[in-house]
C-alpha cells in the first residue's frame, strides 16, 4: 500500500480510475523493490495517459460510426424518391417529399459539428498523450473536416447539406462516396486504437512483470 | 422562308445603366441616415439580422479548369471518377407501369363514384361551366363535369357526320354514326382500366358519360349491355374514334395557329410540318365519296397486312373495314360549318394559350386529324414552308417511315431481324454503316479523311493567330447531329434541346480526353407554333424506365417496342394499334407521338391526386416612400389593367393583392362589397391572416372590385412617409395566403428589406466594385429567403421578384426566393419614372409579356437519358427533388435549364444516345398535361468525331453556368481562372490528339473556332468581369440570368450581335410577308471595325444600341432617325421614328425581326459618337482591350504561352 500511496501522491489528479484498477492488478501481481518500481510507474504514468486516450477513443470511435451509418441511411432515403413515379409527379407528394428532405438535411447538419469536435478531440489528445503516429494517422483526416468546414456555403447555414443543392447527383455522390469512405476509416481506426490500447496494456503488464 | 428560329429570344430586364452609379437619389436614402447614423445608408440596426453571416473564407487557390475530368469541378474537386454507376432511371421501380391503375389512392380528394368534387369552390365552378355550357350548347349540358370543352365538344361532332355528307363541297362517305358500328367495340378492351378513368375527376369520359347515351346511345346499345359501363368503355377504346370524338386525339391545330401566328411569321421552325394544314385541309383533295379513296388506300392496304401479321383476327378485320372508312372522313371533317364552331370553341380554349397547342379532346379532333394528315400530303402544303425537321409524310408505303426506328443500334437489329421479315426493307440492314467507316479512321489523320463533309468542314484546323475573321456573316446555328436524314428531320428542335456536343463519346475516357464539358440546355416550356397535342387514355411508356414513346424507339414487330433508353423490350397496348392520323389500325410506328419529337399529353386523371389547382395570382406590393418616389406602382397598376383579361387562367383564376411597408395591408375584395376594404396587420412578428376567404378572390367575380382597387391603389399611398420595409413578413403572409392552392406570388420590392424577418443589412463596399481581387457577398447573406422558397416550392407556390432598386437592395439574397421556387427575376437598376424613361418603358414592357405570358402550374420535370449517361448537376430556377427529377412550381415560357452529364458506362453497344424531358404541369386551364421532348444524338468513338460536332455556343453557355457556380461558391478570380483553363486544355487536348499539324500557333477545329472569343467575352461579362466598376446587385442579376435565360439570349448578353446599317444591301435579304428585311453581316467586336462614317446597331439581347459615327452620312440621319444632321441628333433618343424612307423602312424591318425573334423587348438606345456614350457602347467590344481586361490577341497569346507551360 506503500506503493500504491505514492503512485497517487505524484499522480493523483490526472490518473482516473481506470487506470487506478490496471495498477491495482498491477499491485497485486508484482512484487517488486520499491526504487525498480517507482522508475517503472514514471513511464507507466505516460503509457496509461495513452492507454485512457485510447480507451477513451474506443469509444468515441463507436459513436463516430454510429453517425456515419446514420449518414449513409440518410443519404440513402434523399436518394430514393416515391417509388411510384405517379407519386413522384404528385404535387401533393412534392410538399411531402421537400419536408423530408429538408428535415433530413437539417438533421445531417446538426451532426457535422459534433462529428467534426470529436475527431478533433482525438487528434488532441493524441497529440497531449504524443502517440505521433496515430495523430499522423488522423492528420489527413482533420484537416479535410477544416476544409470542409471552411467551405460551407457563407448564407449562414451551419454546414454543408444545403437541401436546395443536396438533390443534385453529384453531391449526393460525394456526399455518399465521403461517408463510405468514413465509415471505412473509422471502422478500421477503432480496430487499430483496440489493438493499440491492448498493446499498450501488454507493454504495461510486461514493463510491470520485468 | 429562311428566317432562323422563331420565339426564343427573349430578351428579360436590361441592365441599361452599365455600371455607372445611380443616376439619382431617392427620398429613403436619406432619411434613413437620419435615423441611423452609424449603419449607414441601409439603416437596419444590426441586432435586427437574425443569422449570423459566416464570412466565406477564402480559399487555397483551386486552378483545376472548370472542366476536369469528370466535370464536376463546380462543386467538388476531387474523386469523381470513380463515381458508381448511377442509373437514376432505374430507380424508378420497374414494376410500377401497373401502378396508375390500382392506384386510385383512399386519399383521393374525389371520390370516383361521384364526379362532382365535393370540393365546394369546384363544385360551384363546375356549375358555372355548365351553365356556360347549357347556353351554347343546350341540349348537351352533362351533369358532374366541370370540363367544358369536352363535354360539349363531343355531341355537336358526333352530330355532324350526317351533314357532313350531305356536304357538297367536301370529301367522302363520313365515317359517323354508320362507321360506328363496323368497329367491334367489343375487341378494344380498355375497360377495366378505363372505366376508373372514366369515372375519376377530370375530364372526358365522365363527360361525355352523360352526352354518350343520349345521341350515340343506339349503336352502343346494340353492342353493349350495360350502358353506362359501355360508354365509358367505349369512350376510352378506340372503338368511338370513327366517331371523330374521343380516344387519342392529335390537336395539330392548324386552323387556329394560323390565327395566332400569321404575323409573325418566322418560319423556320421544325414544328412547321403542320403549318400548311389549314391549306390543305381547305384544298379540294381527290377523295370522293369511295371509301378506298386514292390517298387511303396505302392505309388501307397496310391495314390488312399488318392486321394480319398482328395476328388479331377481330381487330384487323376491323381494321381493313375501318381504314378505309375513316381515312375519308378526317377530309369530310373539314367542314366550313364545322371549322367555324371549332374556331370558337377553340378560341375560348386556347385563348389564354400563347402556344399552338388546344385541348379539347372533342370537336378540334376531327380537324386535327386532318391537320395531321393534310400535314402528310407534301403536295398540299403551301411551298413557302420551310420545313427542315419535317416530319416525315404519312402517306408512304410500308415501314419506310420506320427507319429511323430500326437504325436505332446494333443489339435490336440483330435480335429483331428475324421477326422483321415482312418489312425487311434493304435500309435496313445498313443501319449501322457510318459508324464502322469511322472507327477505322485513325485518330490523327484519318479524322479527317473518311469523314463526312460537314465534319470535314467542322474539323479543318483554324490557327487562331492567323485568322482575322473568325465570325460567320450570319449568326451560329447548331450543328446538326450526323445522324441519318430520317432521324434528322424527327429531332428534337435545337431552340428547345441541345447538347453541348452533338456527337457523344463513347466513353468518359475519351470525353476527358475532349477536355468538353459534356451537358444538355434545354428550354422546356417555350412558346411552339406548333405543338401535336394528344388525347389519349393510355401514354405510352415504357414498363422500366418510364421513358415516354418516342420517334427513336424500335419497333421490334407489331405488338412490341424496344425502349431507346434502357433497351426493354415493351408491349404495344391495343389502344396504341390505332393510329388515329391514318384511321387505321396496325400502324403504331405513324402515331403522331412516334412521328414528332416534341409531344404534349393531356394526362389522364392519373397523374393527379387532388384536383388541378386553379390559376392564382398573388401581387406583393412595396408601398413604402421609397416605392412611391420611385413611382413604379402607377405603371403596374396600369399595366394590371390593361392585360387582366390576358391573365392566363380560366373561370377558376384568383387575385390577390397585398402590400407592405412597415406594416402589411390586406385588400378584402369579396364580391358584394361596395369598395375593396384595405385590412392593416401590423404585428408583423406574428403575421396572421385577417380573413380567409376574401383576400384571394375570384377574379371574373370580382373583376369590379379589383378595377376599383388598382385605379384608387396609386394615389392610397402617395403621401406614405414609411421608409422601412417588413419584405419578410409580406412573404410571410403571401405564403399563408397562398398555401391552401399554389399559384403565382409576383413580389415588387424597392429596396432592401429592413424589417422583421428576412431584414437585410447593406454588404456593398462601394469602393470595391472595380478592385480586381475577388468579389464578396455573391452568396445569400440569410437563408430566410431559402427556406421561404423551399416552403413555396412544397405549396407549388412560385415567386417572382421584380427588383426596382436605386440602390444596393442585396439581390443575392433577395434572388434565393425565386431561384428554389422556380421564379424569375427582374431587375431594373435606377428604376424612376422621371428621371429614367428607358428603364419605364422596359418594365412596362416586360410587364405586359410577363403578365399575359403562358404559366404552368406544379410542375415537375424529369430527364432521362440513355443508359450509361447520367445527370450530375442541374443549373437553373427550381428545386431538385430528386437526382433526376426537378420541382417546378411555376412554370414559364421564358425560363430555361442546363444539366451536367457524364458517361457512366460505355455506350459502346449502341449508336445512339437519346435524351428525354418530361415536363408535366397543370395548365392555366386546370388541365394536367406532359410536354415531351425528346433528342437523339449519334456516339461516336473517335476524338475528331466529337470535335467535328462540339456546339460551341452551348458549351459556352454550359460552361458560363459552371463558372458561376464556382464563383458563389468559390471566388470569382477562380472562376475566371477556370474558363481561362478551359480554353487552354481544349486547345491543347485537341493539339495533341488530333491535329497532326505541326503549326506553332493555336490550331483549334472550325467547330470550335469561336470559343476563345466567346469564353474571353464571358470574361468580361458583367456577371464575371472584375477590374470594371460593377455594382454587386447588378452582377448577381447579371447571374442569375446566366442562369435562367435560353440560349440564344444569353448568347447575345455574352457576345452581342454588331451590324452595319447603313449600307445594307438586300443581298440574302428575308422576304417576309410583304417587307424585305436586309441581314447585314455579324461584325467582330472590335473598335477596329466601327468607322466614323458609319452607322451600326449592337444586339446585346434586352437592349439595342445604335451607334452613330461623326462622319456619318447625313441622308441616313436624315432618312432613318429624322434629324438633319448629326449635331441634332438628341442625346436620349430612344425610338427610330417611322419615317417613309425606304431606307428607315428597312432599318425598321430589320429591328422589328430582331425584335420579333425574343419573348421580351428589347429598348433602343441611340448613341452618339461621343465621349459620353463612349463607355457605355465599347465596353461591349470584347476583343478590345480594355483598362483591366486584355484584347482578344493578347488573351490567345495567354493562352499559347499558358499552354507551353
Amino acid at each position: 500500500m506503500r506503493l500504491r500511496g505514492r503512485c497517487t501522491e505524484e499522480n493523483c489528479d490526472m490518473v482516473p480510475t481506470q487506470i487506478d484498477r490496471d495498477e491495482e492488478r498491477e499491485d497485486c501481481s508484482g512484487a517488486d523493490s520499491s526504487p525498480t518500481r517507482h522508475r517503472m510507474a514514471g513511464s507507466a504514468m505516460a503509457f496509461t495517459f495513452a492507454a485512457f486516450c485510447y480507451m477513451l477513443t474506443l469509444v468515441l470511435c463507436a459513436a463516430l460510426i454510429f453517425f456515419v451509418i446514420w449518414q449513409i441511411i440518410a443519404f440513402d432515403e434523399l436518394g430514393t424518391d416515391f417509388k411510384n413515379p405517379i407519386d413522384q409527379s404528385n404535387p401533393t407528394r412534392a410538399r411531402e417529399r421537400i419536408l423530408n428532405i429538408e428535415r433530413i438535411c437539417n438533421l445531417l447538419r446538426r451532426l457535422v459539428v459534433p462529428e467534426y469536435s470529436i475527431h478533433g478531440l482525438f487528434c488532441l489528445m493524441f497529440m497531449c498523450a504524443a502517440e505521433w503516429v496515430t495523430l499522423g494517422l488522423n492528420i489527413p483526416l482533420l484537416f479535410y473536416h477544416l476544409w470542409r468546414f471552411l467551405h460551407r456555403p457563407a448564407d449562414g447555414s451551419v454546414v454543408m447539406y444545403d437541401p436546395v443543392s443536396v438533390m443534385n447527383a453529384d453531391i449526393l455522390n460525394y456526399c455518399q462516396k465521403e461517408s463510405w469512405c468514413k465509415l471505412g476509416f473509422y471502422l478500421l481506426s477503432f480496430f487499430y486504437y483496440l489493438y493499440r490500447s491492448v498493446q499498450i496494456h501488454n507493454l504495461l503488464n510486461s514493463q510491470m512483470l520485468d | 422562308m429562311s428566317s432562323p428560329g422563331y420565339t426564343v429570344n427573349y430578351s428579360r430586364n436590361s441592365t441599361l445603366n452599365g455600371g455607372s452609379a445611380p443616376s439619382h437619389q431617392n427620398g429613403p436614402a436619406q432619411t434613413y441616415q437620419s435615423m441611423h447614423p452609424p449603419a449607414g445608408c441601409y439603416g437596419a440596426p444590426p441586432q435586427q439580422q437574425s443569422y449570423p453571416t459566416i464570412p466565406a473564407q477564402s480559399t487555397p487557390p483551386n486552378k483545376a479548369p472548370l472542366m476536369n475530368s469528370a466535370h464536376s469541378a463546380n462543386y467538388y474537386q476531387s474523386n469523381h471518377q470513380q463515381q458508381q454507376q448511377h442509373l437514376s432511371q432505374q430507380h424508378v421501380a420497374p414494376s410500377s407501369y401497373s401502378a396508375p391503375l390500382n392506384s386510385a389512392p383512399p386519399s383521393q380528394p374525389y371520390p370516383p363514384s361521384a364526379p362532382p368534387p365535393s370540393n365546394a369552390h369546384y363544385n360551384q365552378q363546375s356549375f358555372q361551366q355548365q351553365q356556360q355550357q347549357q347556353q351554347q350548347h343546350p341540349p348537351y349540358a352533362t351533369p358532374g363535369s366541370y370540363y367544358t370543352q369536352q363535354a360539349y365538344h363531343a355531341p355537336p361532332a358526333a352530330a355532324q357526320p350526317f351533314q357532313q355528307q350531305q356536304h357538297p363541297s367536301l370529301v367522302p362517305a363520313p365515317p359517323g354514326a354508320p362507321g360506328a358500328p363496323l368497329y367491334p367495340i367489343v375487341s378494344y378492351p380498355s375497360a377495366p382500366g378505363i372505366s376508373q378513368y372514366g369515372t375519376l375527376s377530370s375530364s372526358q369520359s365522365t363527360s361525355s358519360l352523360g352526352v354518350m347515351p343520349t345521341h350515340m346511345g343506339a349503336p352502343l346499345h346494340q353492342y353493349n349491355s350495360p350502358p353506362p359501363a359501355t360508354t365509358t368503355a367505349v369512350q376510352s377504346g378506340y372503338s368511338v374514334a370513327p366517331l371523330n370524338q374521343q380516344g387519342p386525339t392529335v390537336n395539330g391545330q392548324g386552323s387556329t395557329v394560323h390565327q395566332h401566328y400569321d404575323q409573325s411569321h418566322q418560319a423556320s421552325l421544325s414544328y412547321d410540318t403542320y403549318s400548311g394544314v389549314v391549306h390543305s385541309g381547305a384544298d379540294p383533295r381527290p377523295s370522293g365519296t369511295q371509301p378506298t379513296s386514292v390517298h387511303s388506300s396505302p392505309g388501307h392496304h397496310q391495314g390488312v397486312q399488318y392486321g394480319y401479321v398482328a395476328n388479331s383476327g377481330a381487330s384487323s378485320a376491323s381494321a381493313t373495314t375501318s381504314g378505309p372508312a375513316a381515312a375519308p372522313s378526317s377530309s369530310s371533317s373539314e367542314d366550313d360549318d364545322d371549322e367555324e364552331e371549332e374556331e370558337e370553341e377553340e378560341d375560348e380554349e386556347a385563348g389564354g394559350d400563347t402556344s399552338s397547342s388546344s385541348t379539347g379532346s372533342a370537336s378540334p379532333v376531327p380537324n386535327s386529324y386532318d391537320s395531321l394528315e393534310g400535314g402528310s400530303y407534301p403536295d398540299s402544303m403551301p411551298p413557302s414552308n420551310d420545313m427542315t425537321n419535317q416530319v416525315a409524310p404519312y402517306d408512304h408505303y410500308g415501314y419506310q417511315n420506320m427507319q429511323p426506328a430500326y437504325q436505332q443500334g446494333p443489339a435490336p437489329a440483330t435480335d429483331s431481324a428475324p421477326s422483321l421479315d415482312p418489312y425487311g426493307q434493304p435500309e435496313y440492314q445498313q443501319y449501322s454503316q457510318p459508324f464502322p467507316n469511322m472507327t477505322q479512321l485513325s485518330a490523327a489523320l484519318g479524322g479527317l479523311s473518311g469523314v463526312p463533309e460537314l465534319e470535314l468542314e467542322a474539323l479543318s484546323p483554324v490557327n487562331l493567330m492567323q485568322e482575322t475573321s473568325l465570325l460567320p456573316p450570319r449568326p451560329l446555328e447548331a450543328p446538326e447531329p450526323n445522324l441519318s436524314a430520317d432521324l434528322k428531320k424527327v429531332n428534337c428542335n435545337p431552340h428547345t434541346f441541345r447538347s453541348t456536343l452533338s456527337s457523344i463519346p463513347q466513353t468518359q475516357a475519351l470525353l476527358n480526353k475532349a477536355r468538353l464539358p459534356l451537358g444538355l440546355l434545354l428550354h422546356p416550356f417555350r412558346d411552339l407554333q406548333q405543338l401535336p397535342v394528344i388525347t389519349s387514355n393510355t401514354i405510352v411508356r415504357c414498363r422500366s424506365c418510364r421513358t415516354y414513346i418516342n420517334p427513336f424507339v424500335t419497333f421490334l414487330d407489331q405488338r412490341r417496342w424496344k425502349c431507346n433508353l434502357c433497351y426493354r423490350v415493351n408491349d404495344v397496348p391495343d389502344e396504341f394499334m390505332y393510329n388515329p392520323v391514318t384511321r387505321s389500325y396496325g400502324e403504331p410506328h405513324k402515331r403522331p407521338e412516334v412521328q414528332n419529337a416534341t409531344v404534349e399529353f393531356i394526362a389522364s386523371s392519373d397523374y393527379m391526386l387532388r384536383p388541378p389547382q386553379p390559376a392564382a395570382y398573388l401581387f406583393v406590393l412595396d408601398v413604402s416612400h421609397n416605392a412611391v418616389e420611385s413611382g413604379y406602382l402607377k405603371y403596374f397598376c396600369e399595366s394590371l389593367l390593361d392585360n387582366m383579361d390576358k391573365l392566363p387562367g380560366d373561370t377558376r383564376t384568383r387575385v390577390g393583392f397585398l402590400s407592405f411597408d412597415s406594416t402589411i395591408h390586406f385588400y378584402n375584395l369579396q364580391e358584394g362589397l361596395s369598395m375593396p376594404q384595405m385590412l392593416v396587420v401590423s404585428d408583423i412578428d406574428d403575421i396572421f391572416i385577417p380573413s380567409h376567404d376574401s383576400l384571394m378572390v375570384n377574379m371574373k367575380e370580382s373583376k369590379e372590385l379589383v378595377k376599383d382597387l388598382l385605379t384608387s391603389l396609386p394615389g392610397m399611398f402617395s403621401q406614405s412617409k414609411e421608409t422601412h420595409s417588413a419584405l419578410g413578413p409580406a412573404l410571410q403572409a403571401a405564403f399563408k395566403l397562398m398555401s391552401p392552392t399554389g399559384g403565382r406570388i409576383t413580389v415588387f420590392q424597392t429596396q432592401l428589406p429592413t424589417l422583421g424577418a428576412g431584414a437585410l443589412l447593406s454588404r456593398e463596399d462601394p469602393n470595391q466594385r472595380s478592385s480586381s481581387k475577388g468579389v464578396q457577398h455573391l452568396g445569400p447573406a440569410t437563408d430566410f429567403y431559402k427556406k421561404f422558397a423551399l416552403d413555396c416550392s412544397g405549396q407549388q407556390i412560385g415567386v417572382d421578384l421584380f427588383l426596382l432598386s436605386s440602390q444596393y437592395a442585396d439581390l443575392a439574397s433577395l434572388a434565393c426566393m425565386s431561384k428554389y421556387s422556380a421564379g424569375s427575376i427582374f431587375y431594373y437598376p435606377s428604376f424612376h419614372h422621371i428621371q429614367n424613361p428607358p428603364q419605364l418603358e422596359k418594365f412596362q414592357r416586360d410587364l405586359e409579356r410577363y403578365l399575359s405570358r403562358k404559366i404552368g402550374f406544379e410542375a415537375v420535370m424529369r430527364i432521362r437519358c440513355t443508359k450509361g449517361l447520367s445527370i450530375h448537376t442541374f443549373h437553373g430556377n427550381f428545386f431538385v427533388r430528386s437526382t433526376d427529377l426537378l420541382s417546378l412550381a411555376n412554370v414559364n415560357p421564358d425560363s430555361a435549364f442546363a444539366v451536367q452529364m457524364s458517361i457512366d458506362d460505355s455506350l459502346a453497344d449502341s449508336s445512339l444516345a437519346c435524351f428525354q424531358a418530361a415536363l408535366l404541369y397543370t395548365s392555366c386551364k386546370g388541365k394536367r398535361r406532359i410536354r415531351v421532348h425528346t433528342l437523339c444524338l449519334p456516339v461516336v468513338s473517335q476524338l475528331s468525331e466529337v470535335y467535328a460536332g462540339a456546339d460551341v455556343q452551348a458549351i459556352t453557355c454550359l460552361l458560363a453556368n459552371m463558372a458561376i457556380d464556382r464563383a458563389i461558391t468559390s471566388s470569382l478570380s477562380d472562376a475566371r481562372d477556370a474558363l481561362t483553363n478551359a480554353v487552354v486544355d481544349m486547345v491543347s487536348a485537341y493539339k495533341s490528339n488530333v491535329s497532326n499539324l505541326q503549326q506553332s500557333g493555336l490550331v483549334v477545329p472550325a467547330s470550335m473556332c469561336l470559343f476563345p472569343v466567346y469564353i474571353l467575352a464571358l470574361l468580361k461579362q458583367k456577371a464575371l468581369r472584375t477590374g470594371t466598376c460593377t455594382r454587386l446587385d447588378e452582377r448577381v442579376f447579371a447571374m442569375c440570368e446566366f442562369k435562367t435565360q435560353p440560349l440564344q439570349q444569353l448568347m447575345r448578353l455574352v457576345h452581342p450581335d454588331l451590324y452595319r446599317l447603313d449600307n445594307m444591301s438586300d443581298q440574302g435579304a428575308l422576304h417576309l410577308n410583304d417587307s424585305v428585311v436586309p441581314q447585314p453581316p455579324l461584325l467582330h467586336l472590335s473598335s477596329e471595325r466601327l468607322s466614323r462614317d458609319g452607322a451600326f446597331l449592337m444586339d446585346c439581347g434586352n437592349v439595342f444600341y445604335f451607334w452613330i459615327g461623326k462622319n456619318c452620312n447625313e441622308m441616313f440621319i436624315r432618312d432613318v432617325l429624322g434629324c438633319p444632321n448629326y449635331a441634332a441628333i438628341p442625346q436620349n433618343m430612344s425610338h427610330i421614328p417611322e419615317l417613309e424612307t425606304p431606307l428607315s423602312e428597312r432599318v425598321r424591318a430589320f429591328l422589328d425581326w430582331l425584335q420579333d425573334n425574343r419573348a421580351f423587348c428589347s429598348t433602343i438606345h441611340v448613341l452618339k459618337d461621343e465621349a459620353s456614350s463612349k463607355a457605355t457602347f465599347f465596353q461591349y467590344l470584347v476583343e478590345d482591350s480594355s483598362d483591366s481586361d486584355s484584347s482578344l490577341s493578347q488573351f490567345l497569346e495567354q493562352i499559347q504561352q499558358q499552354m507551353s507551360k
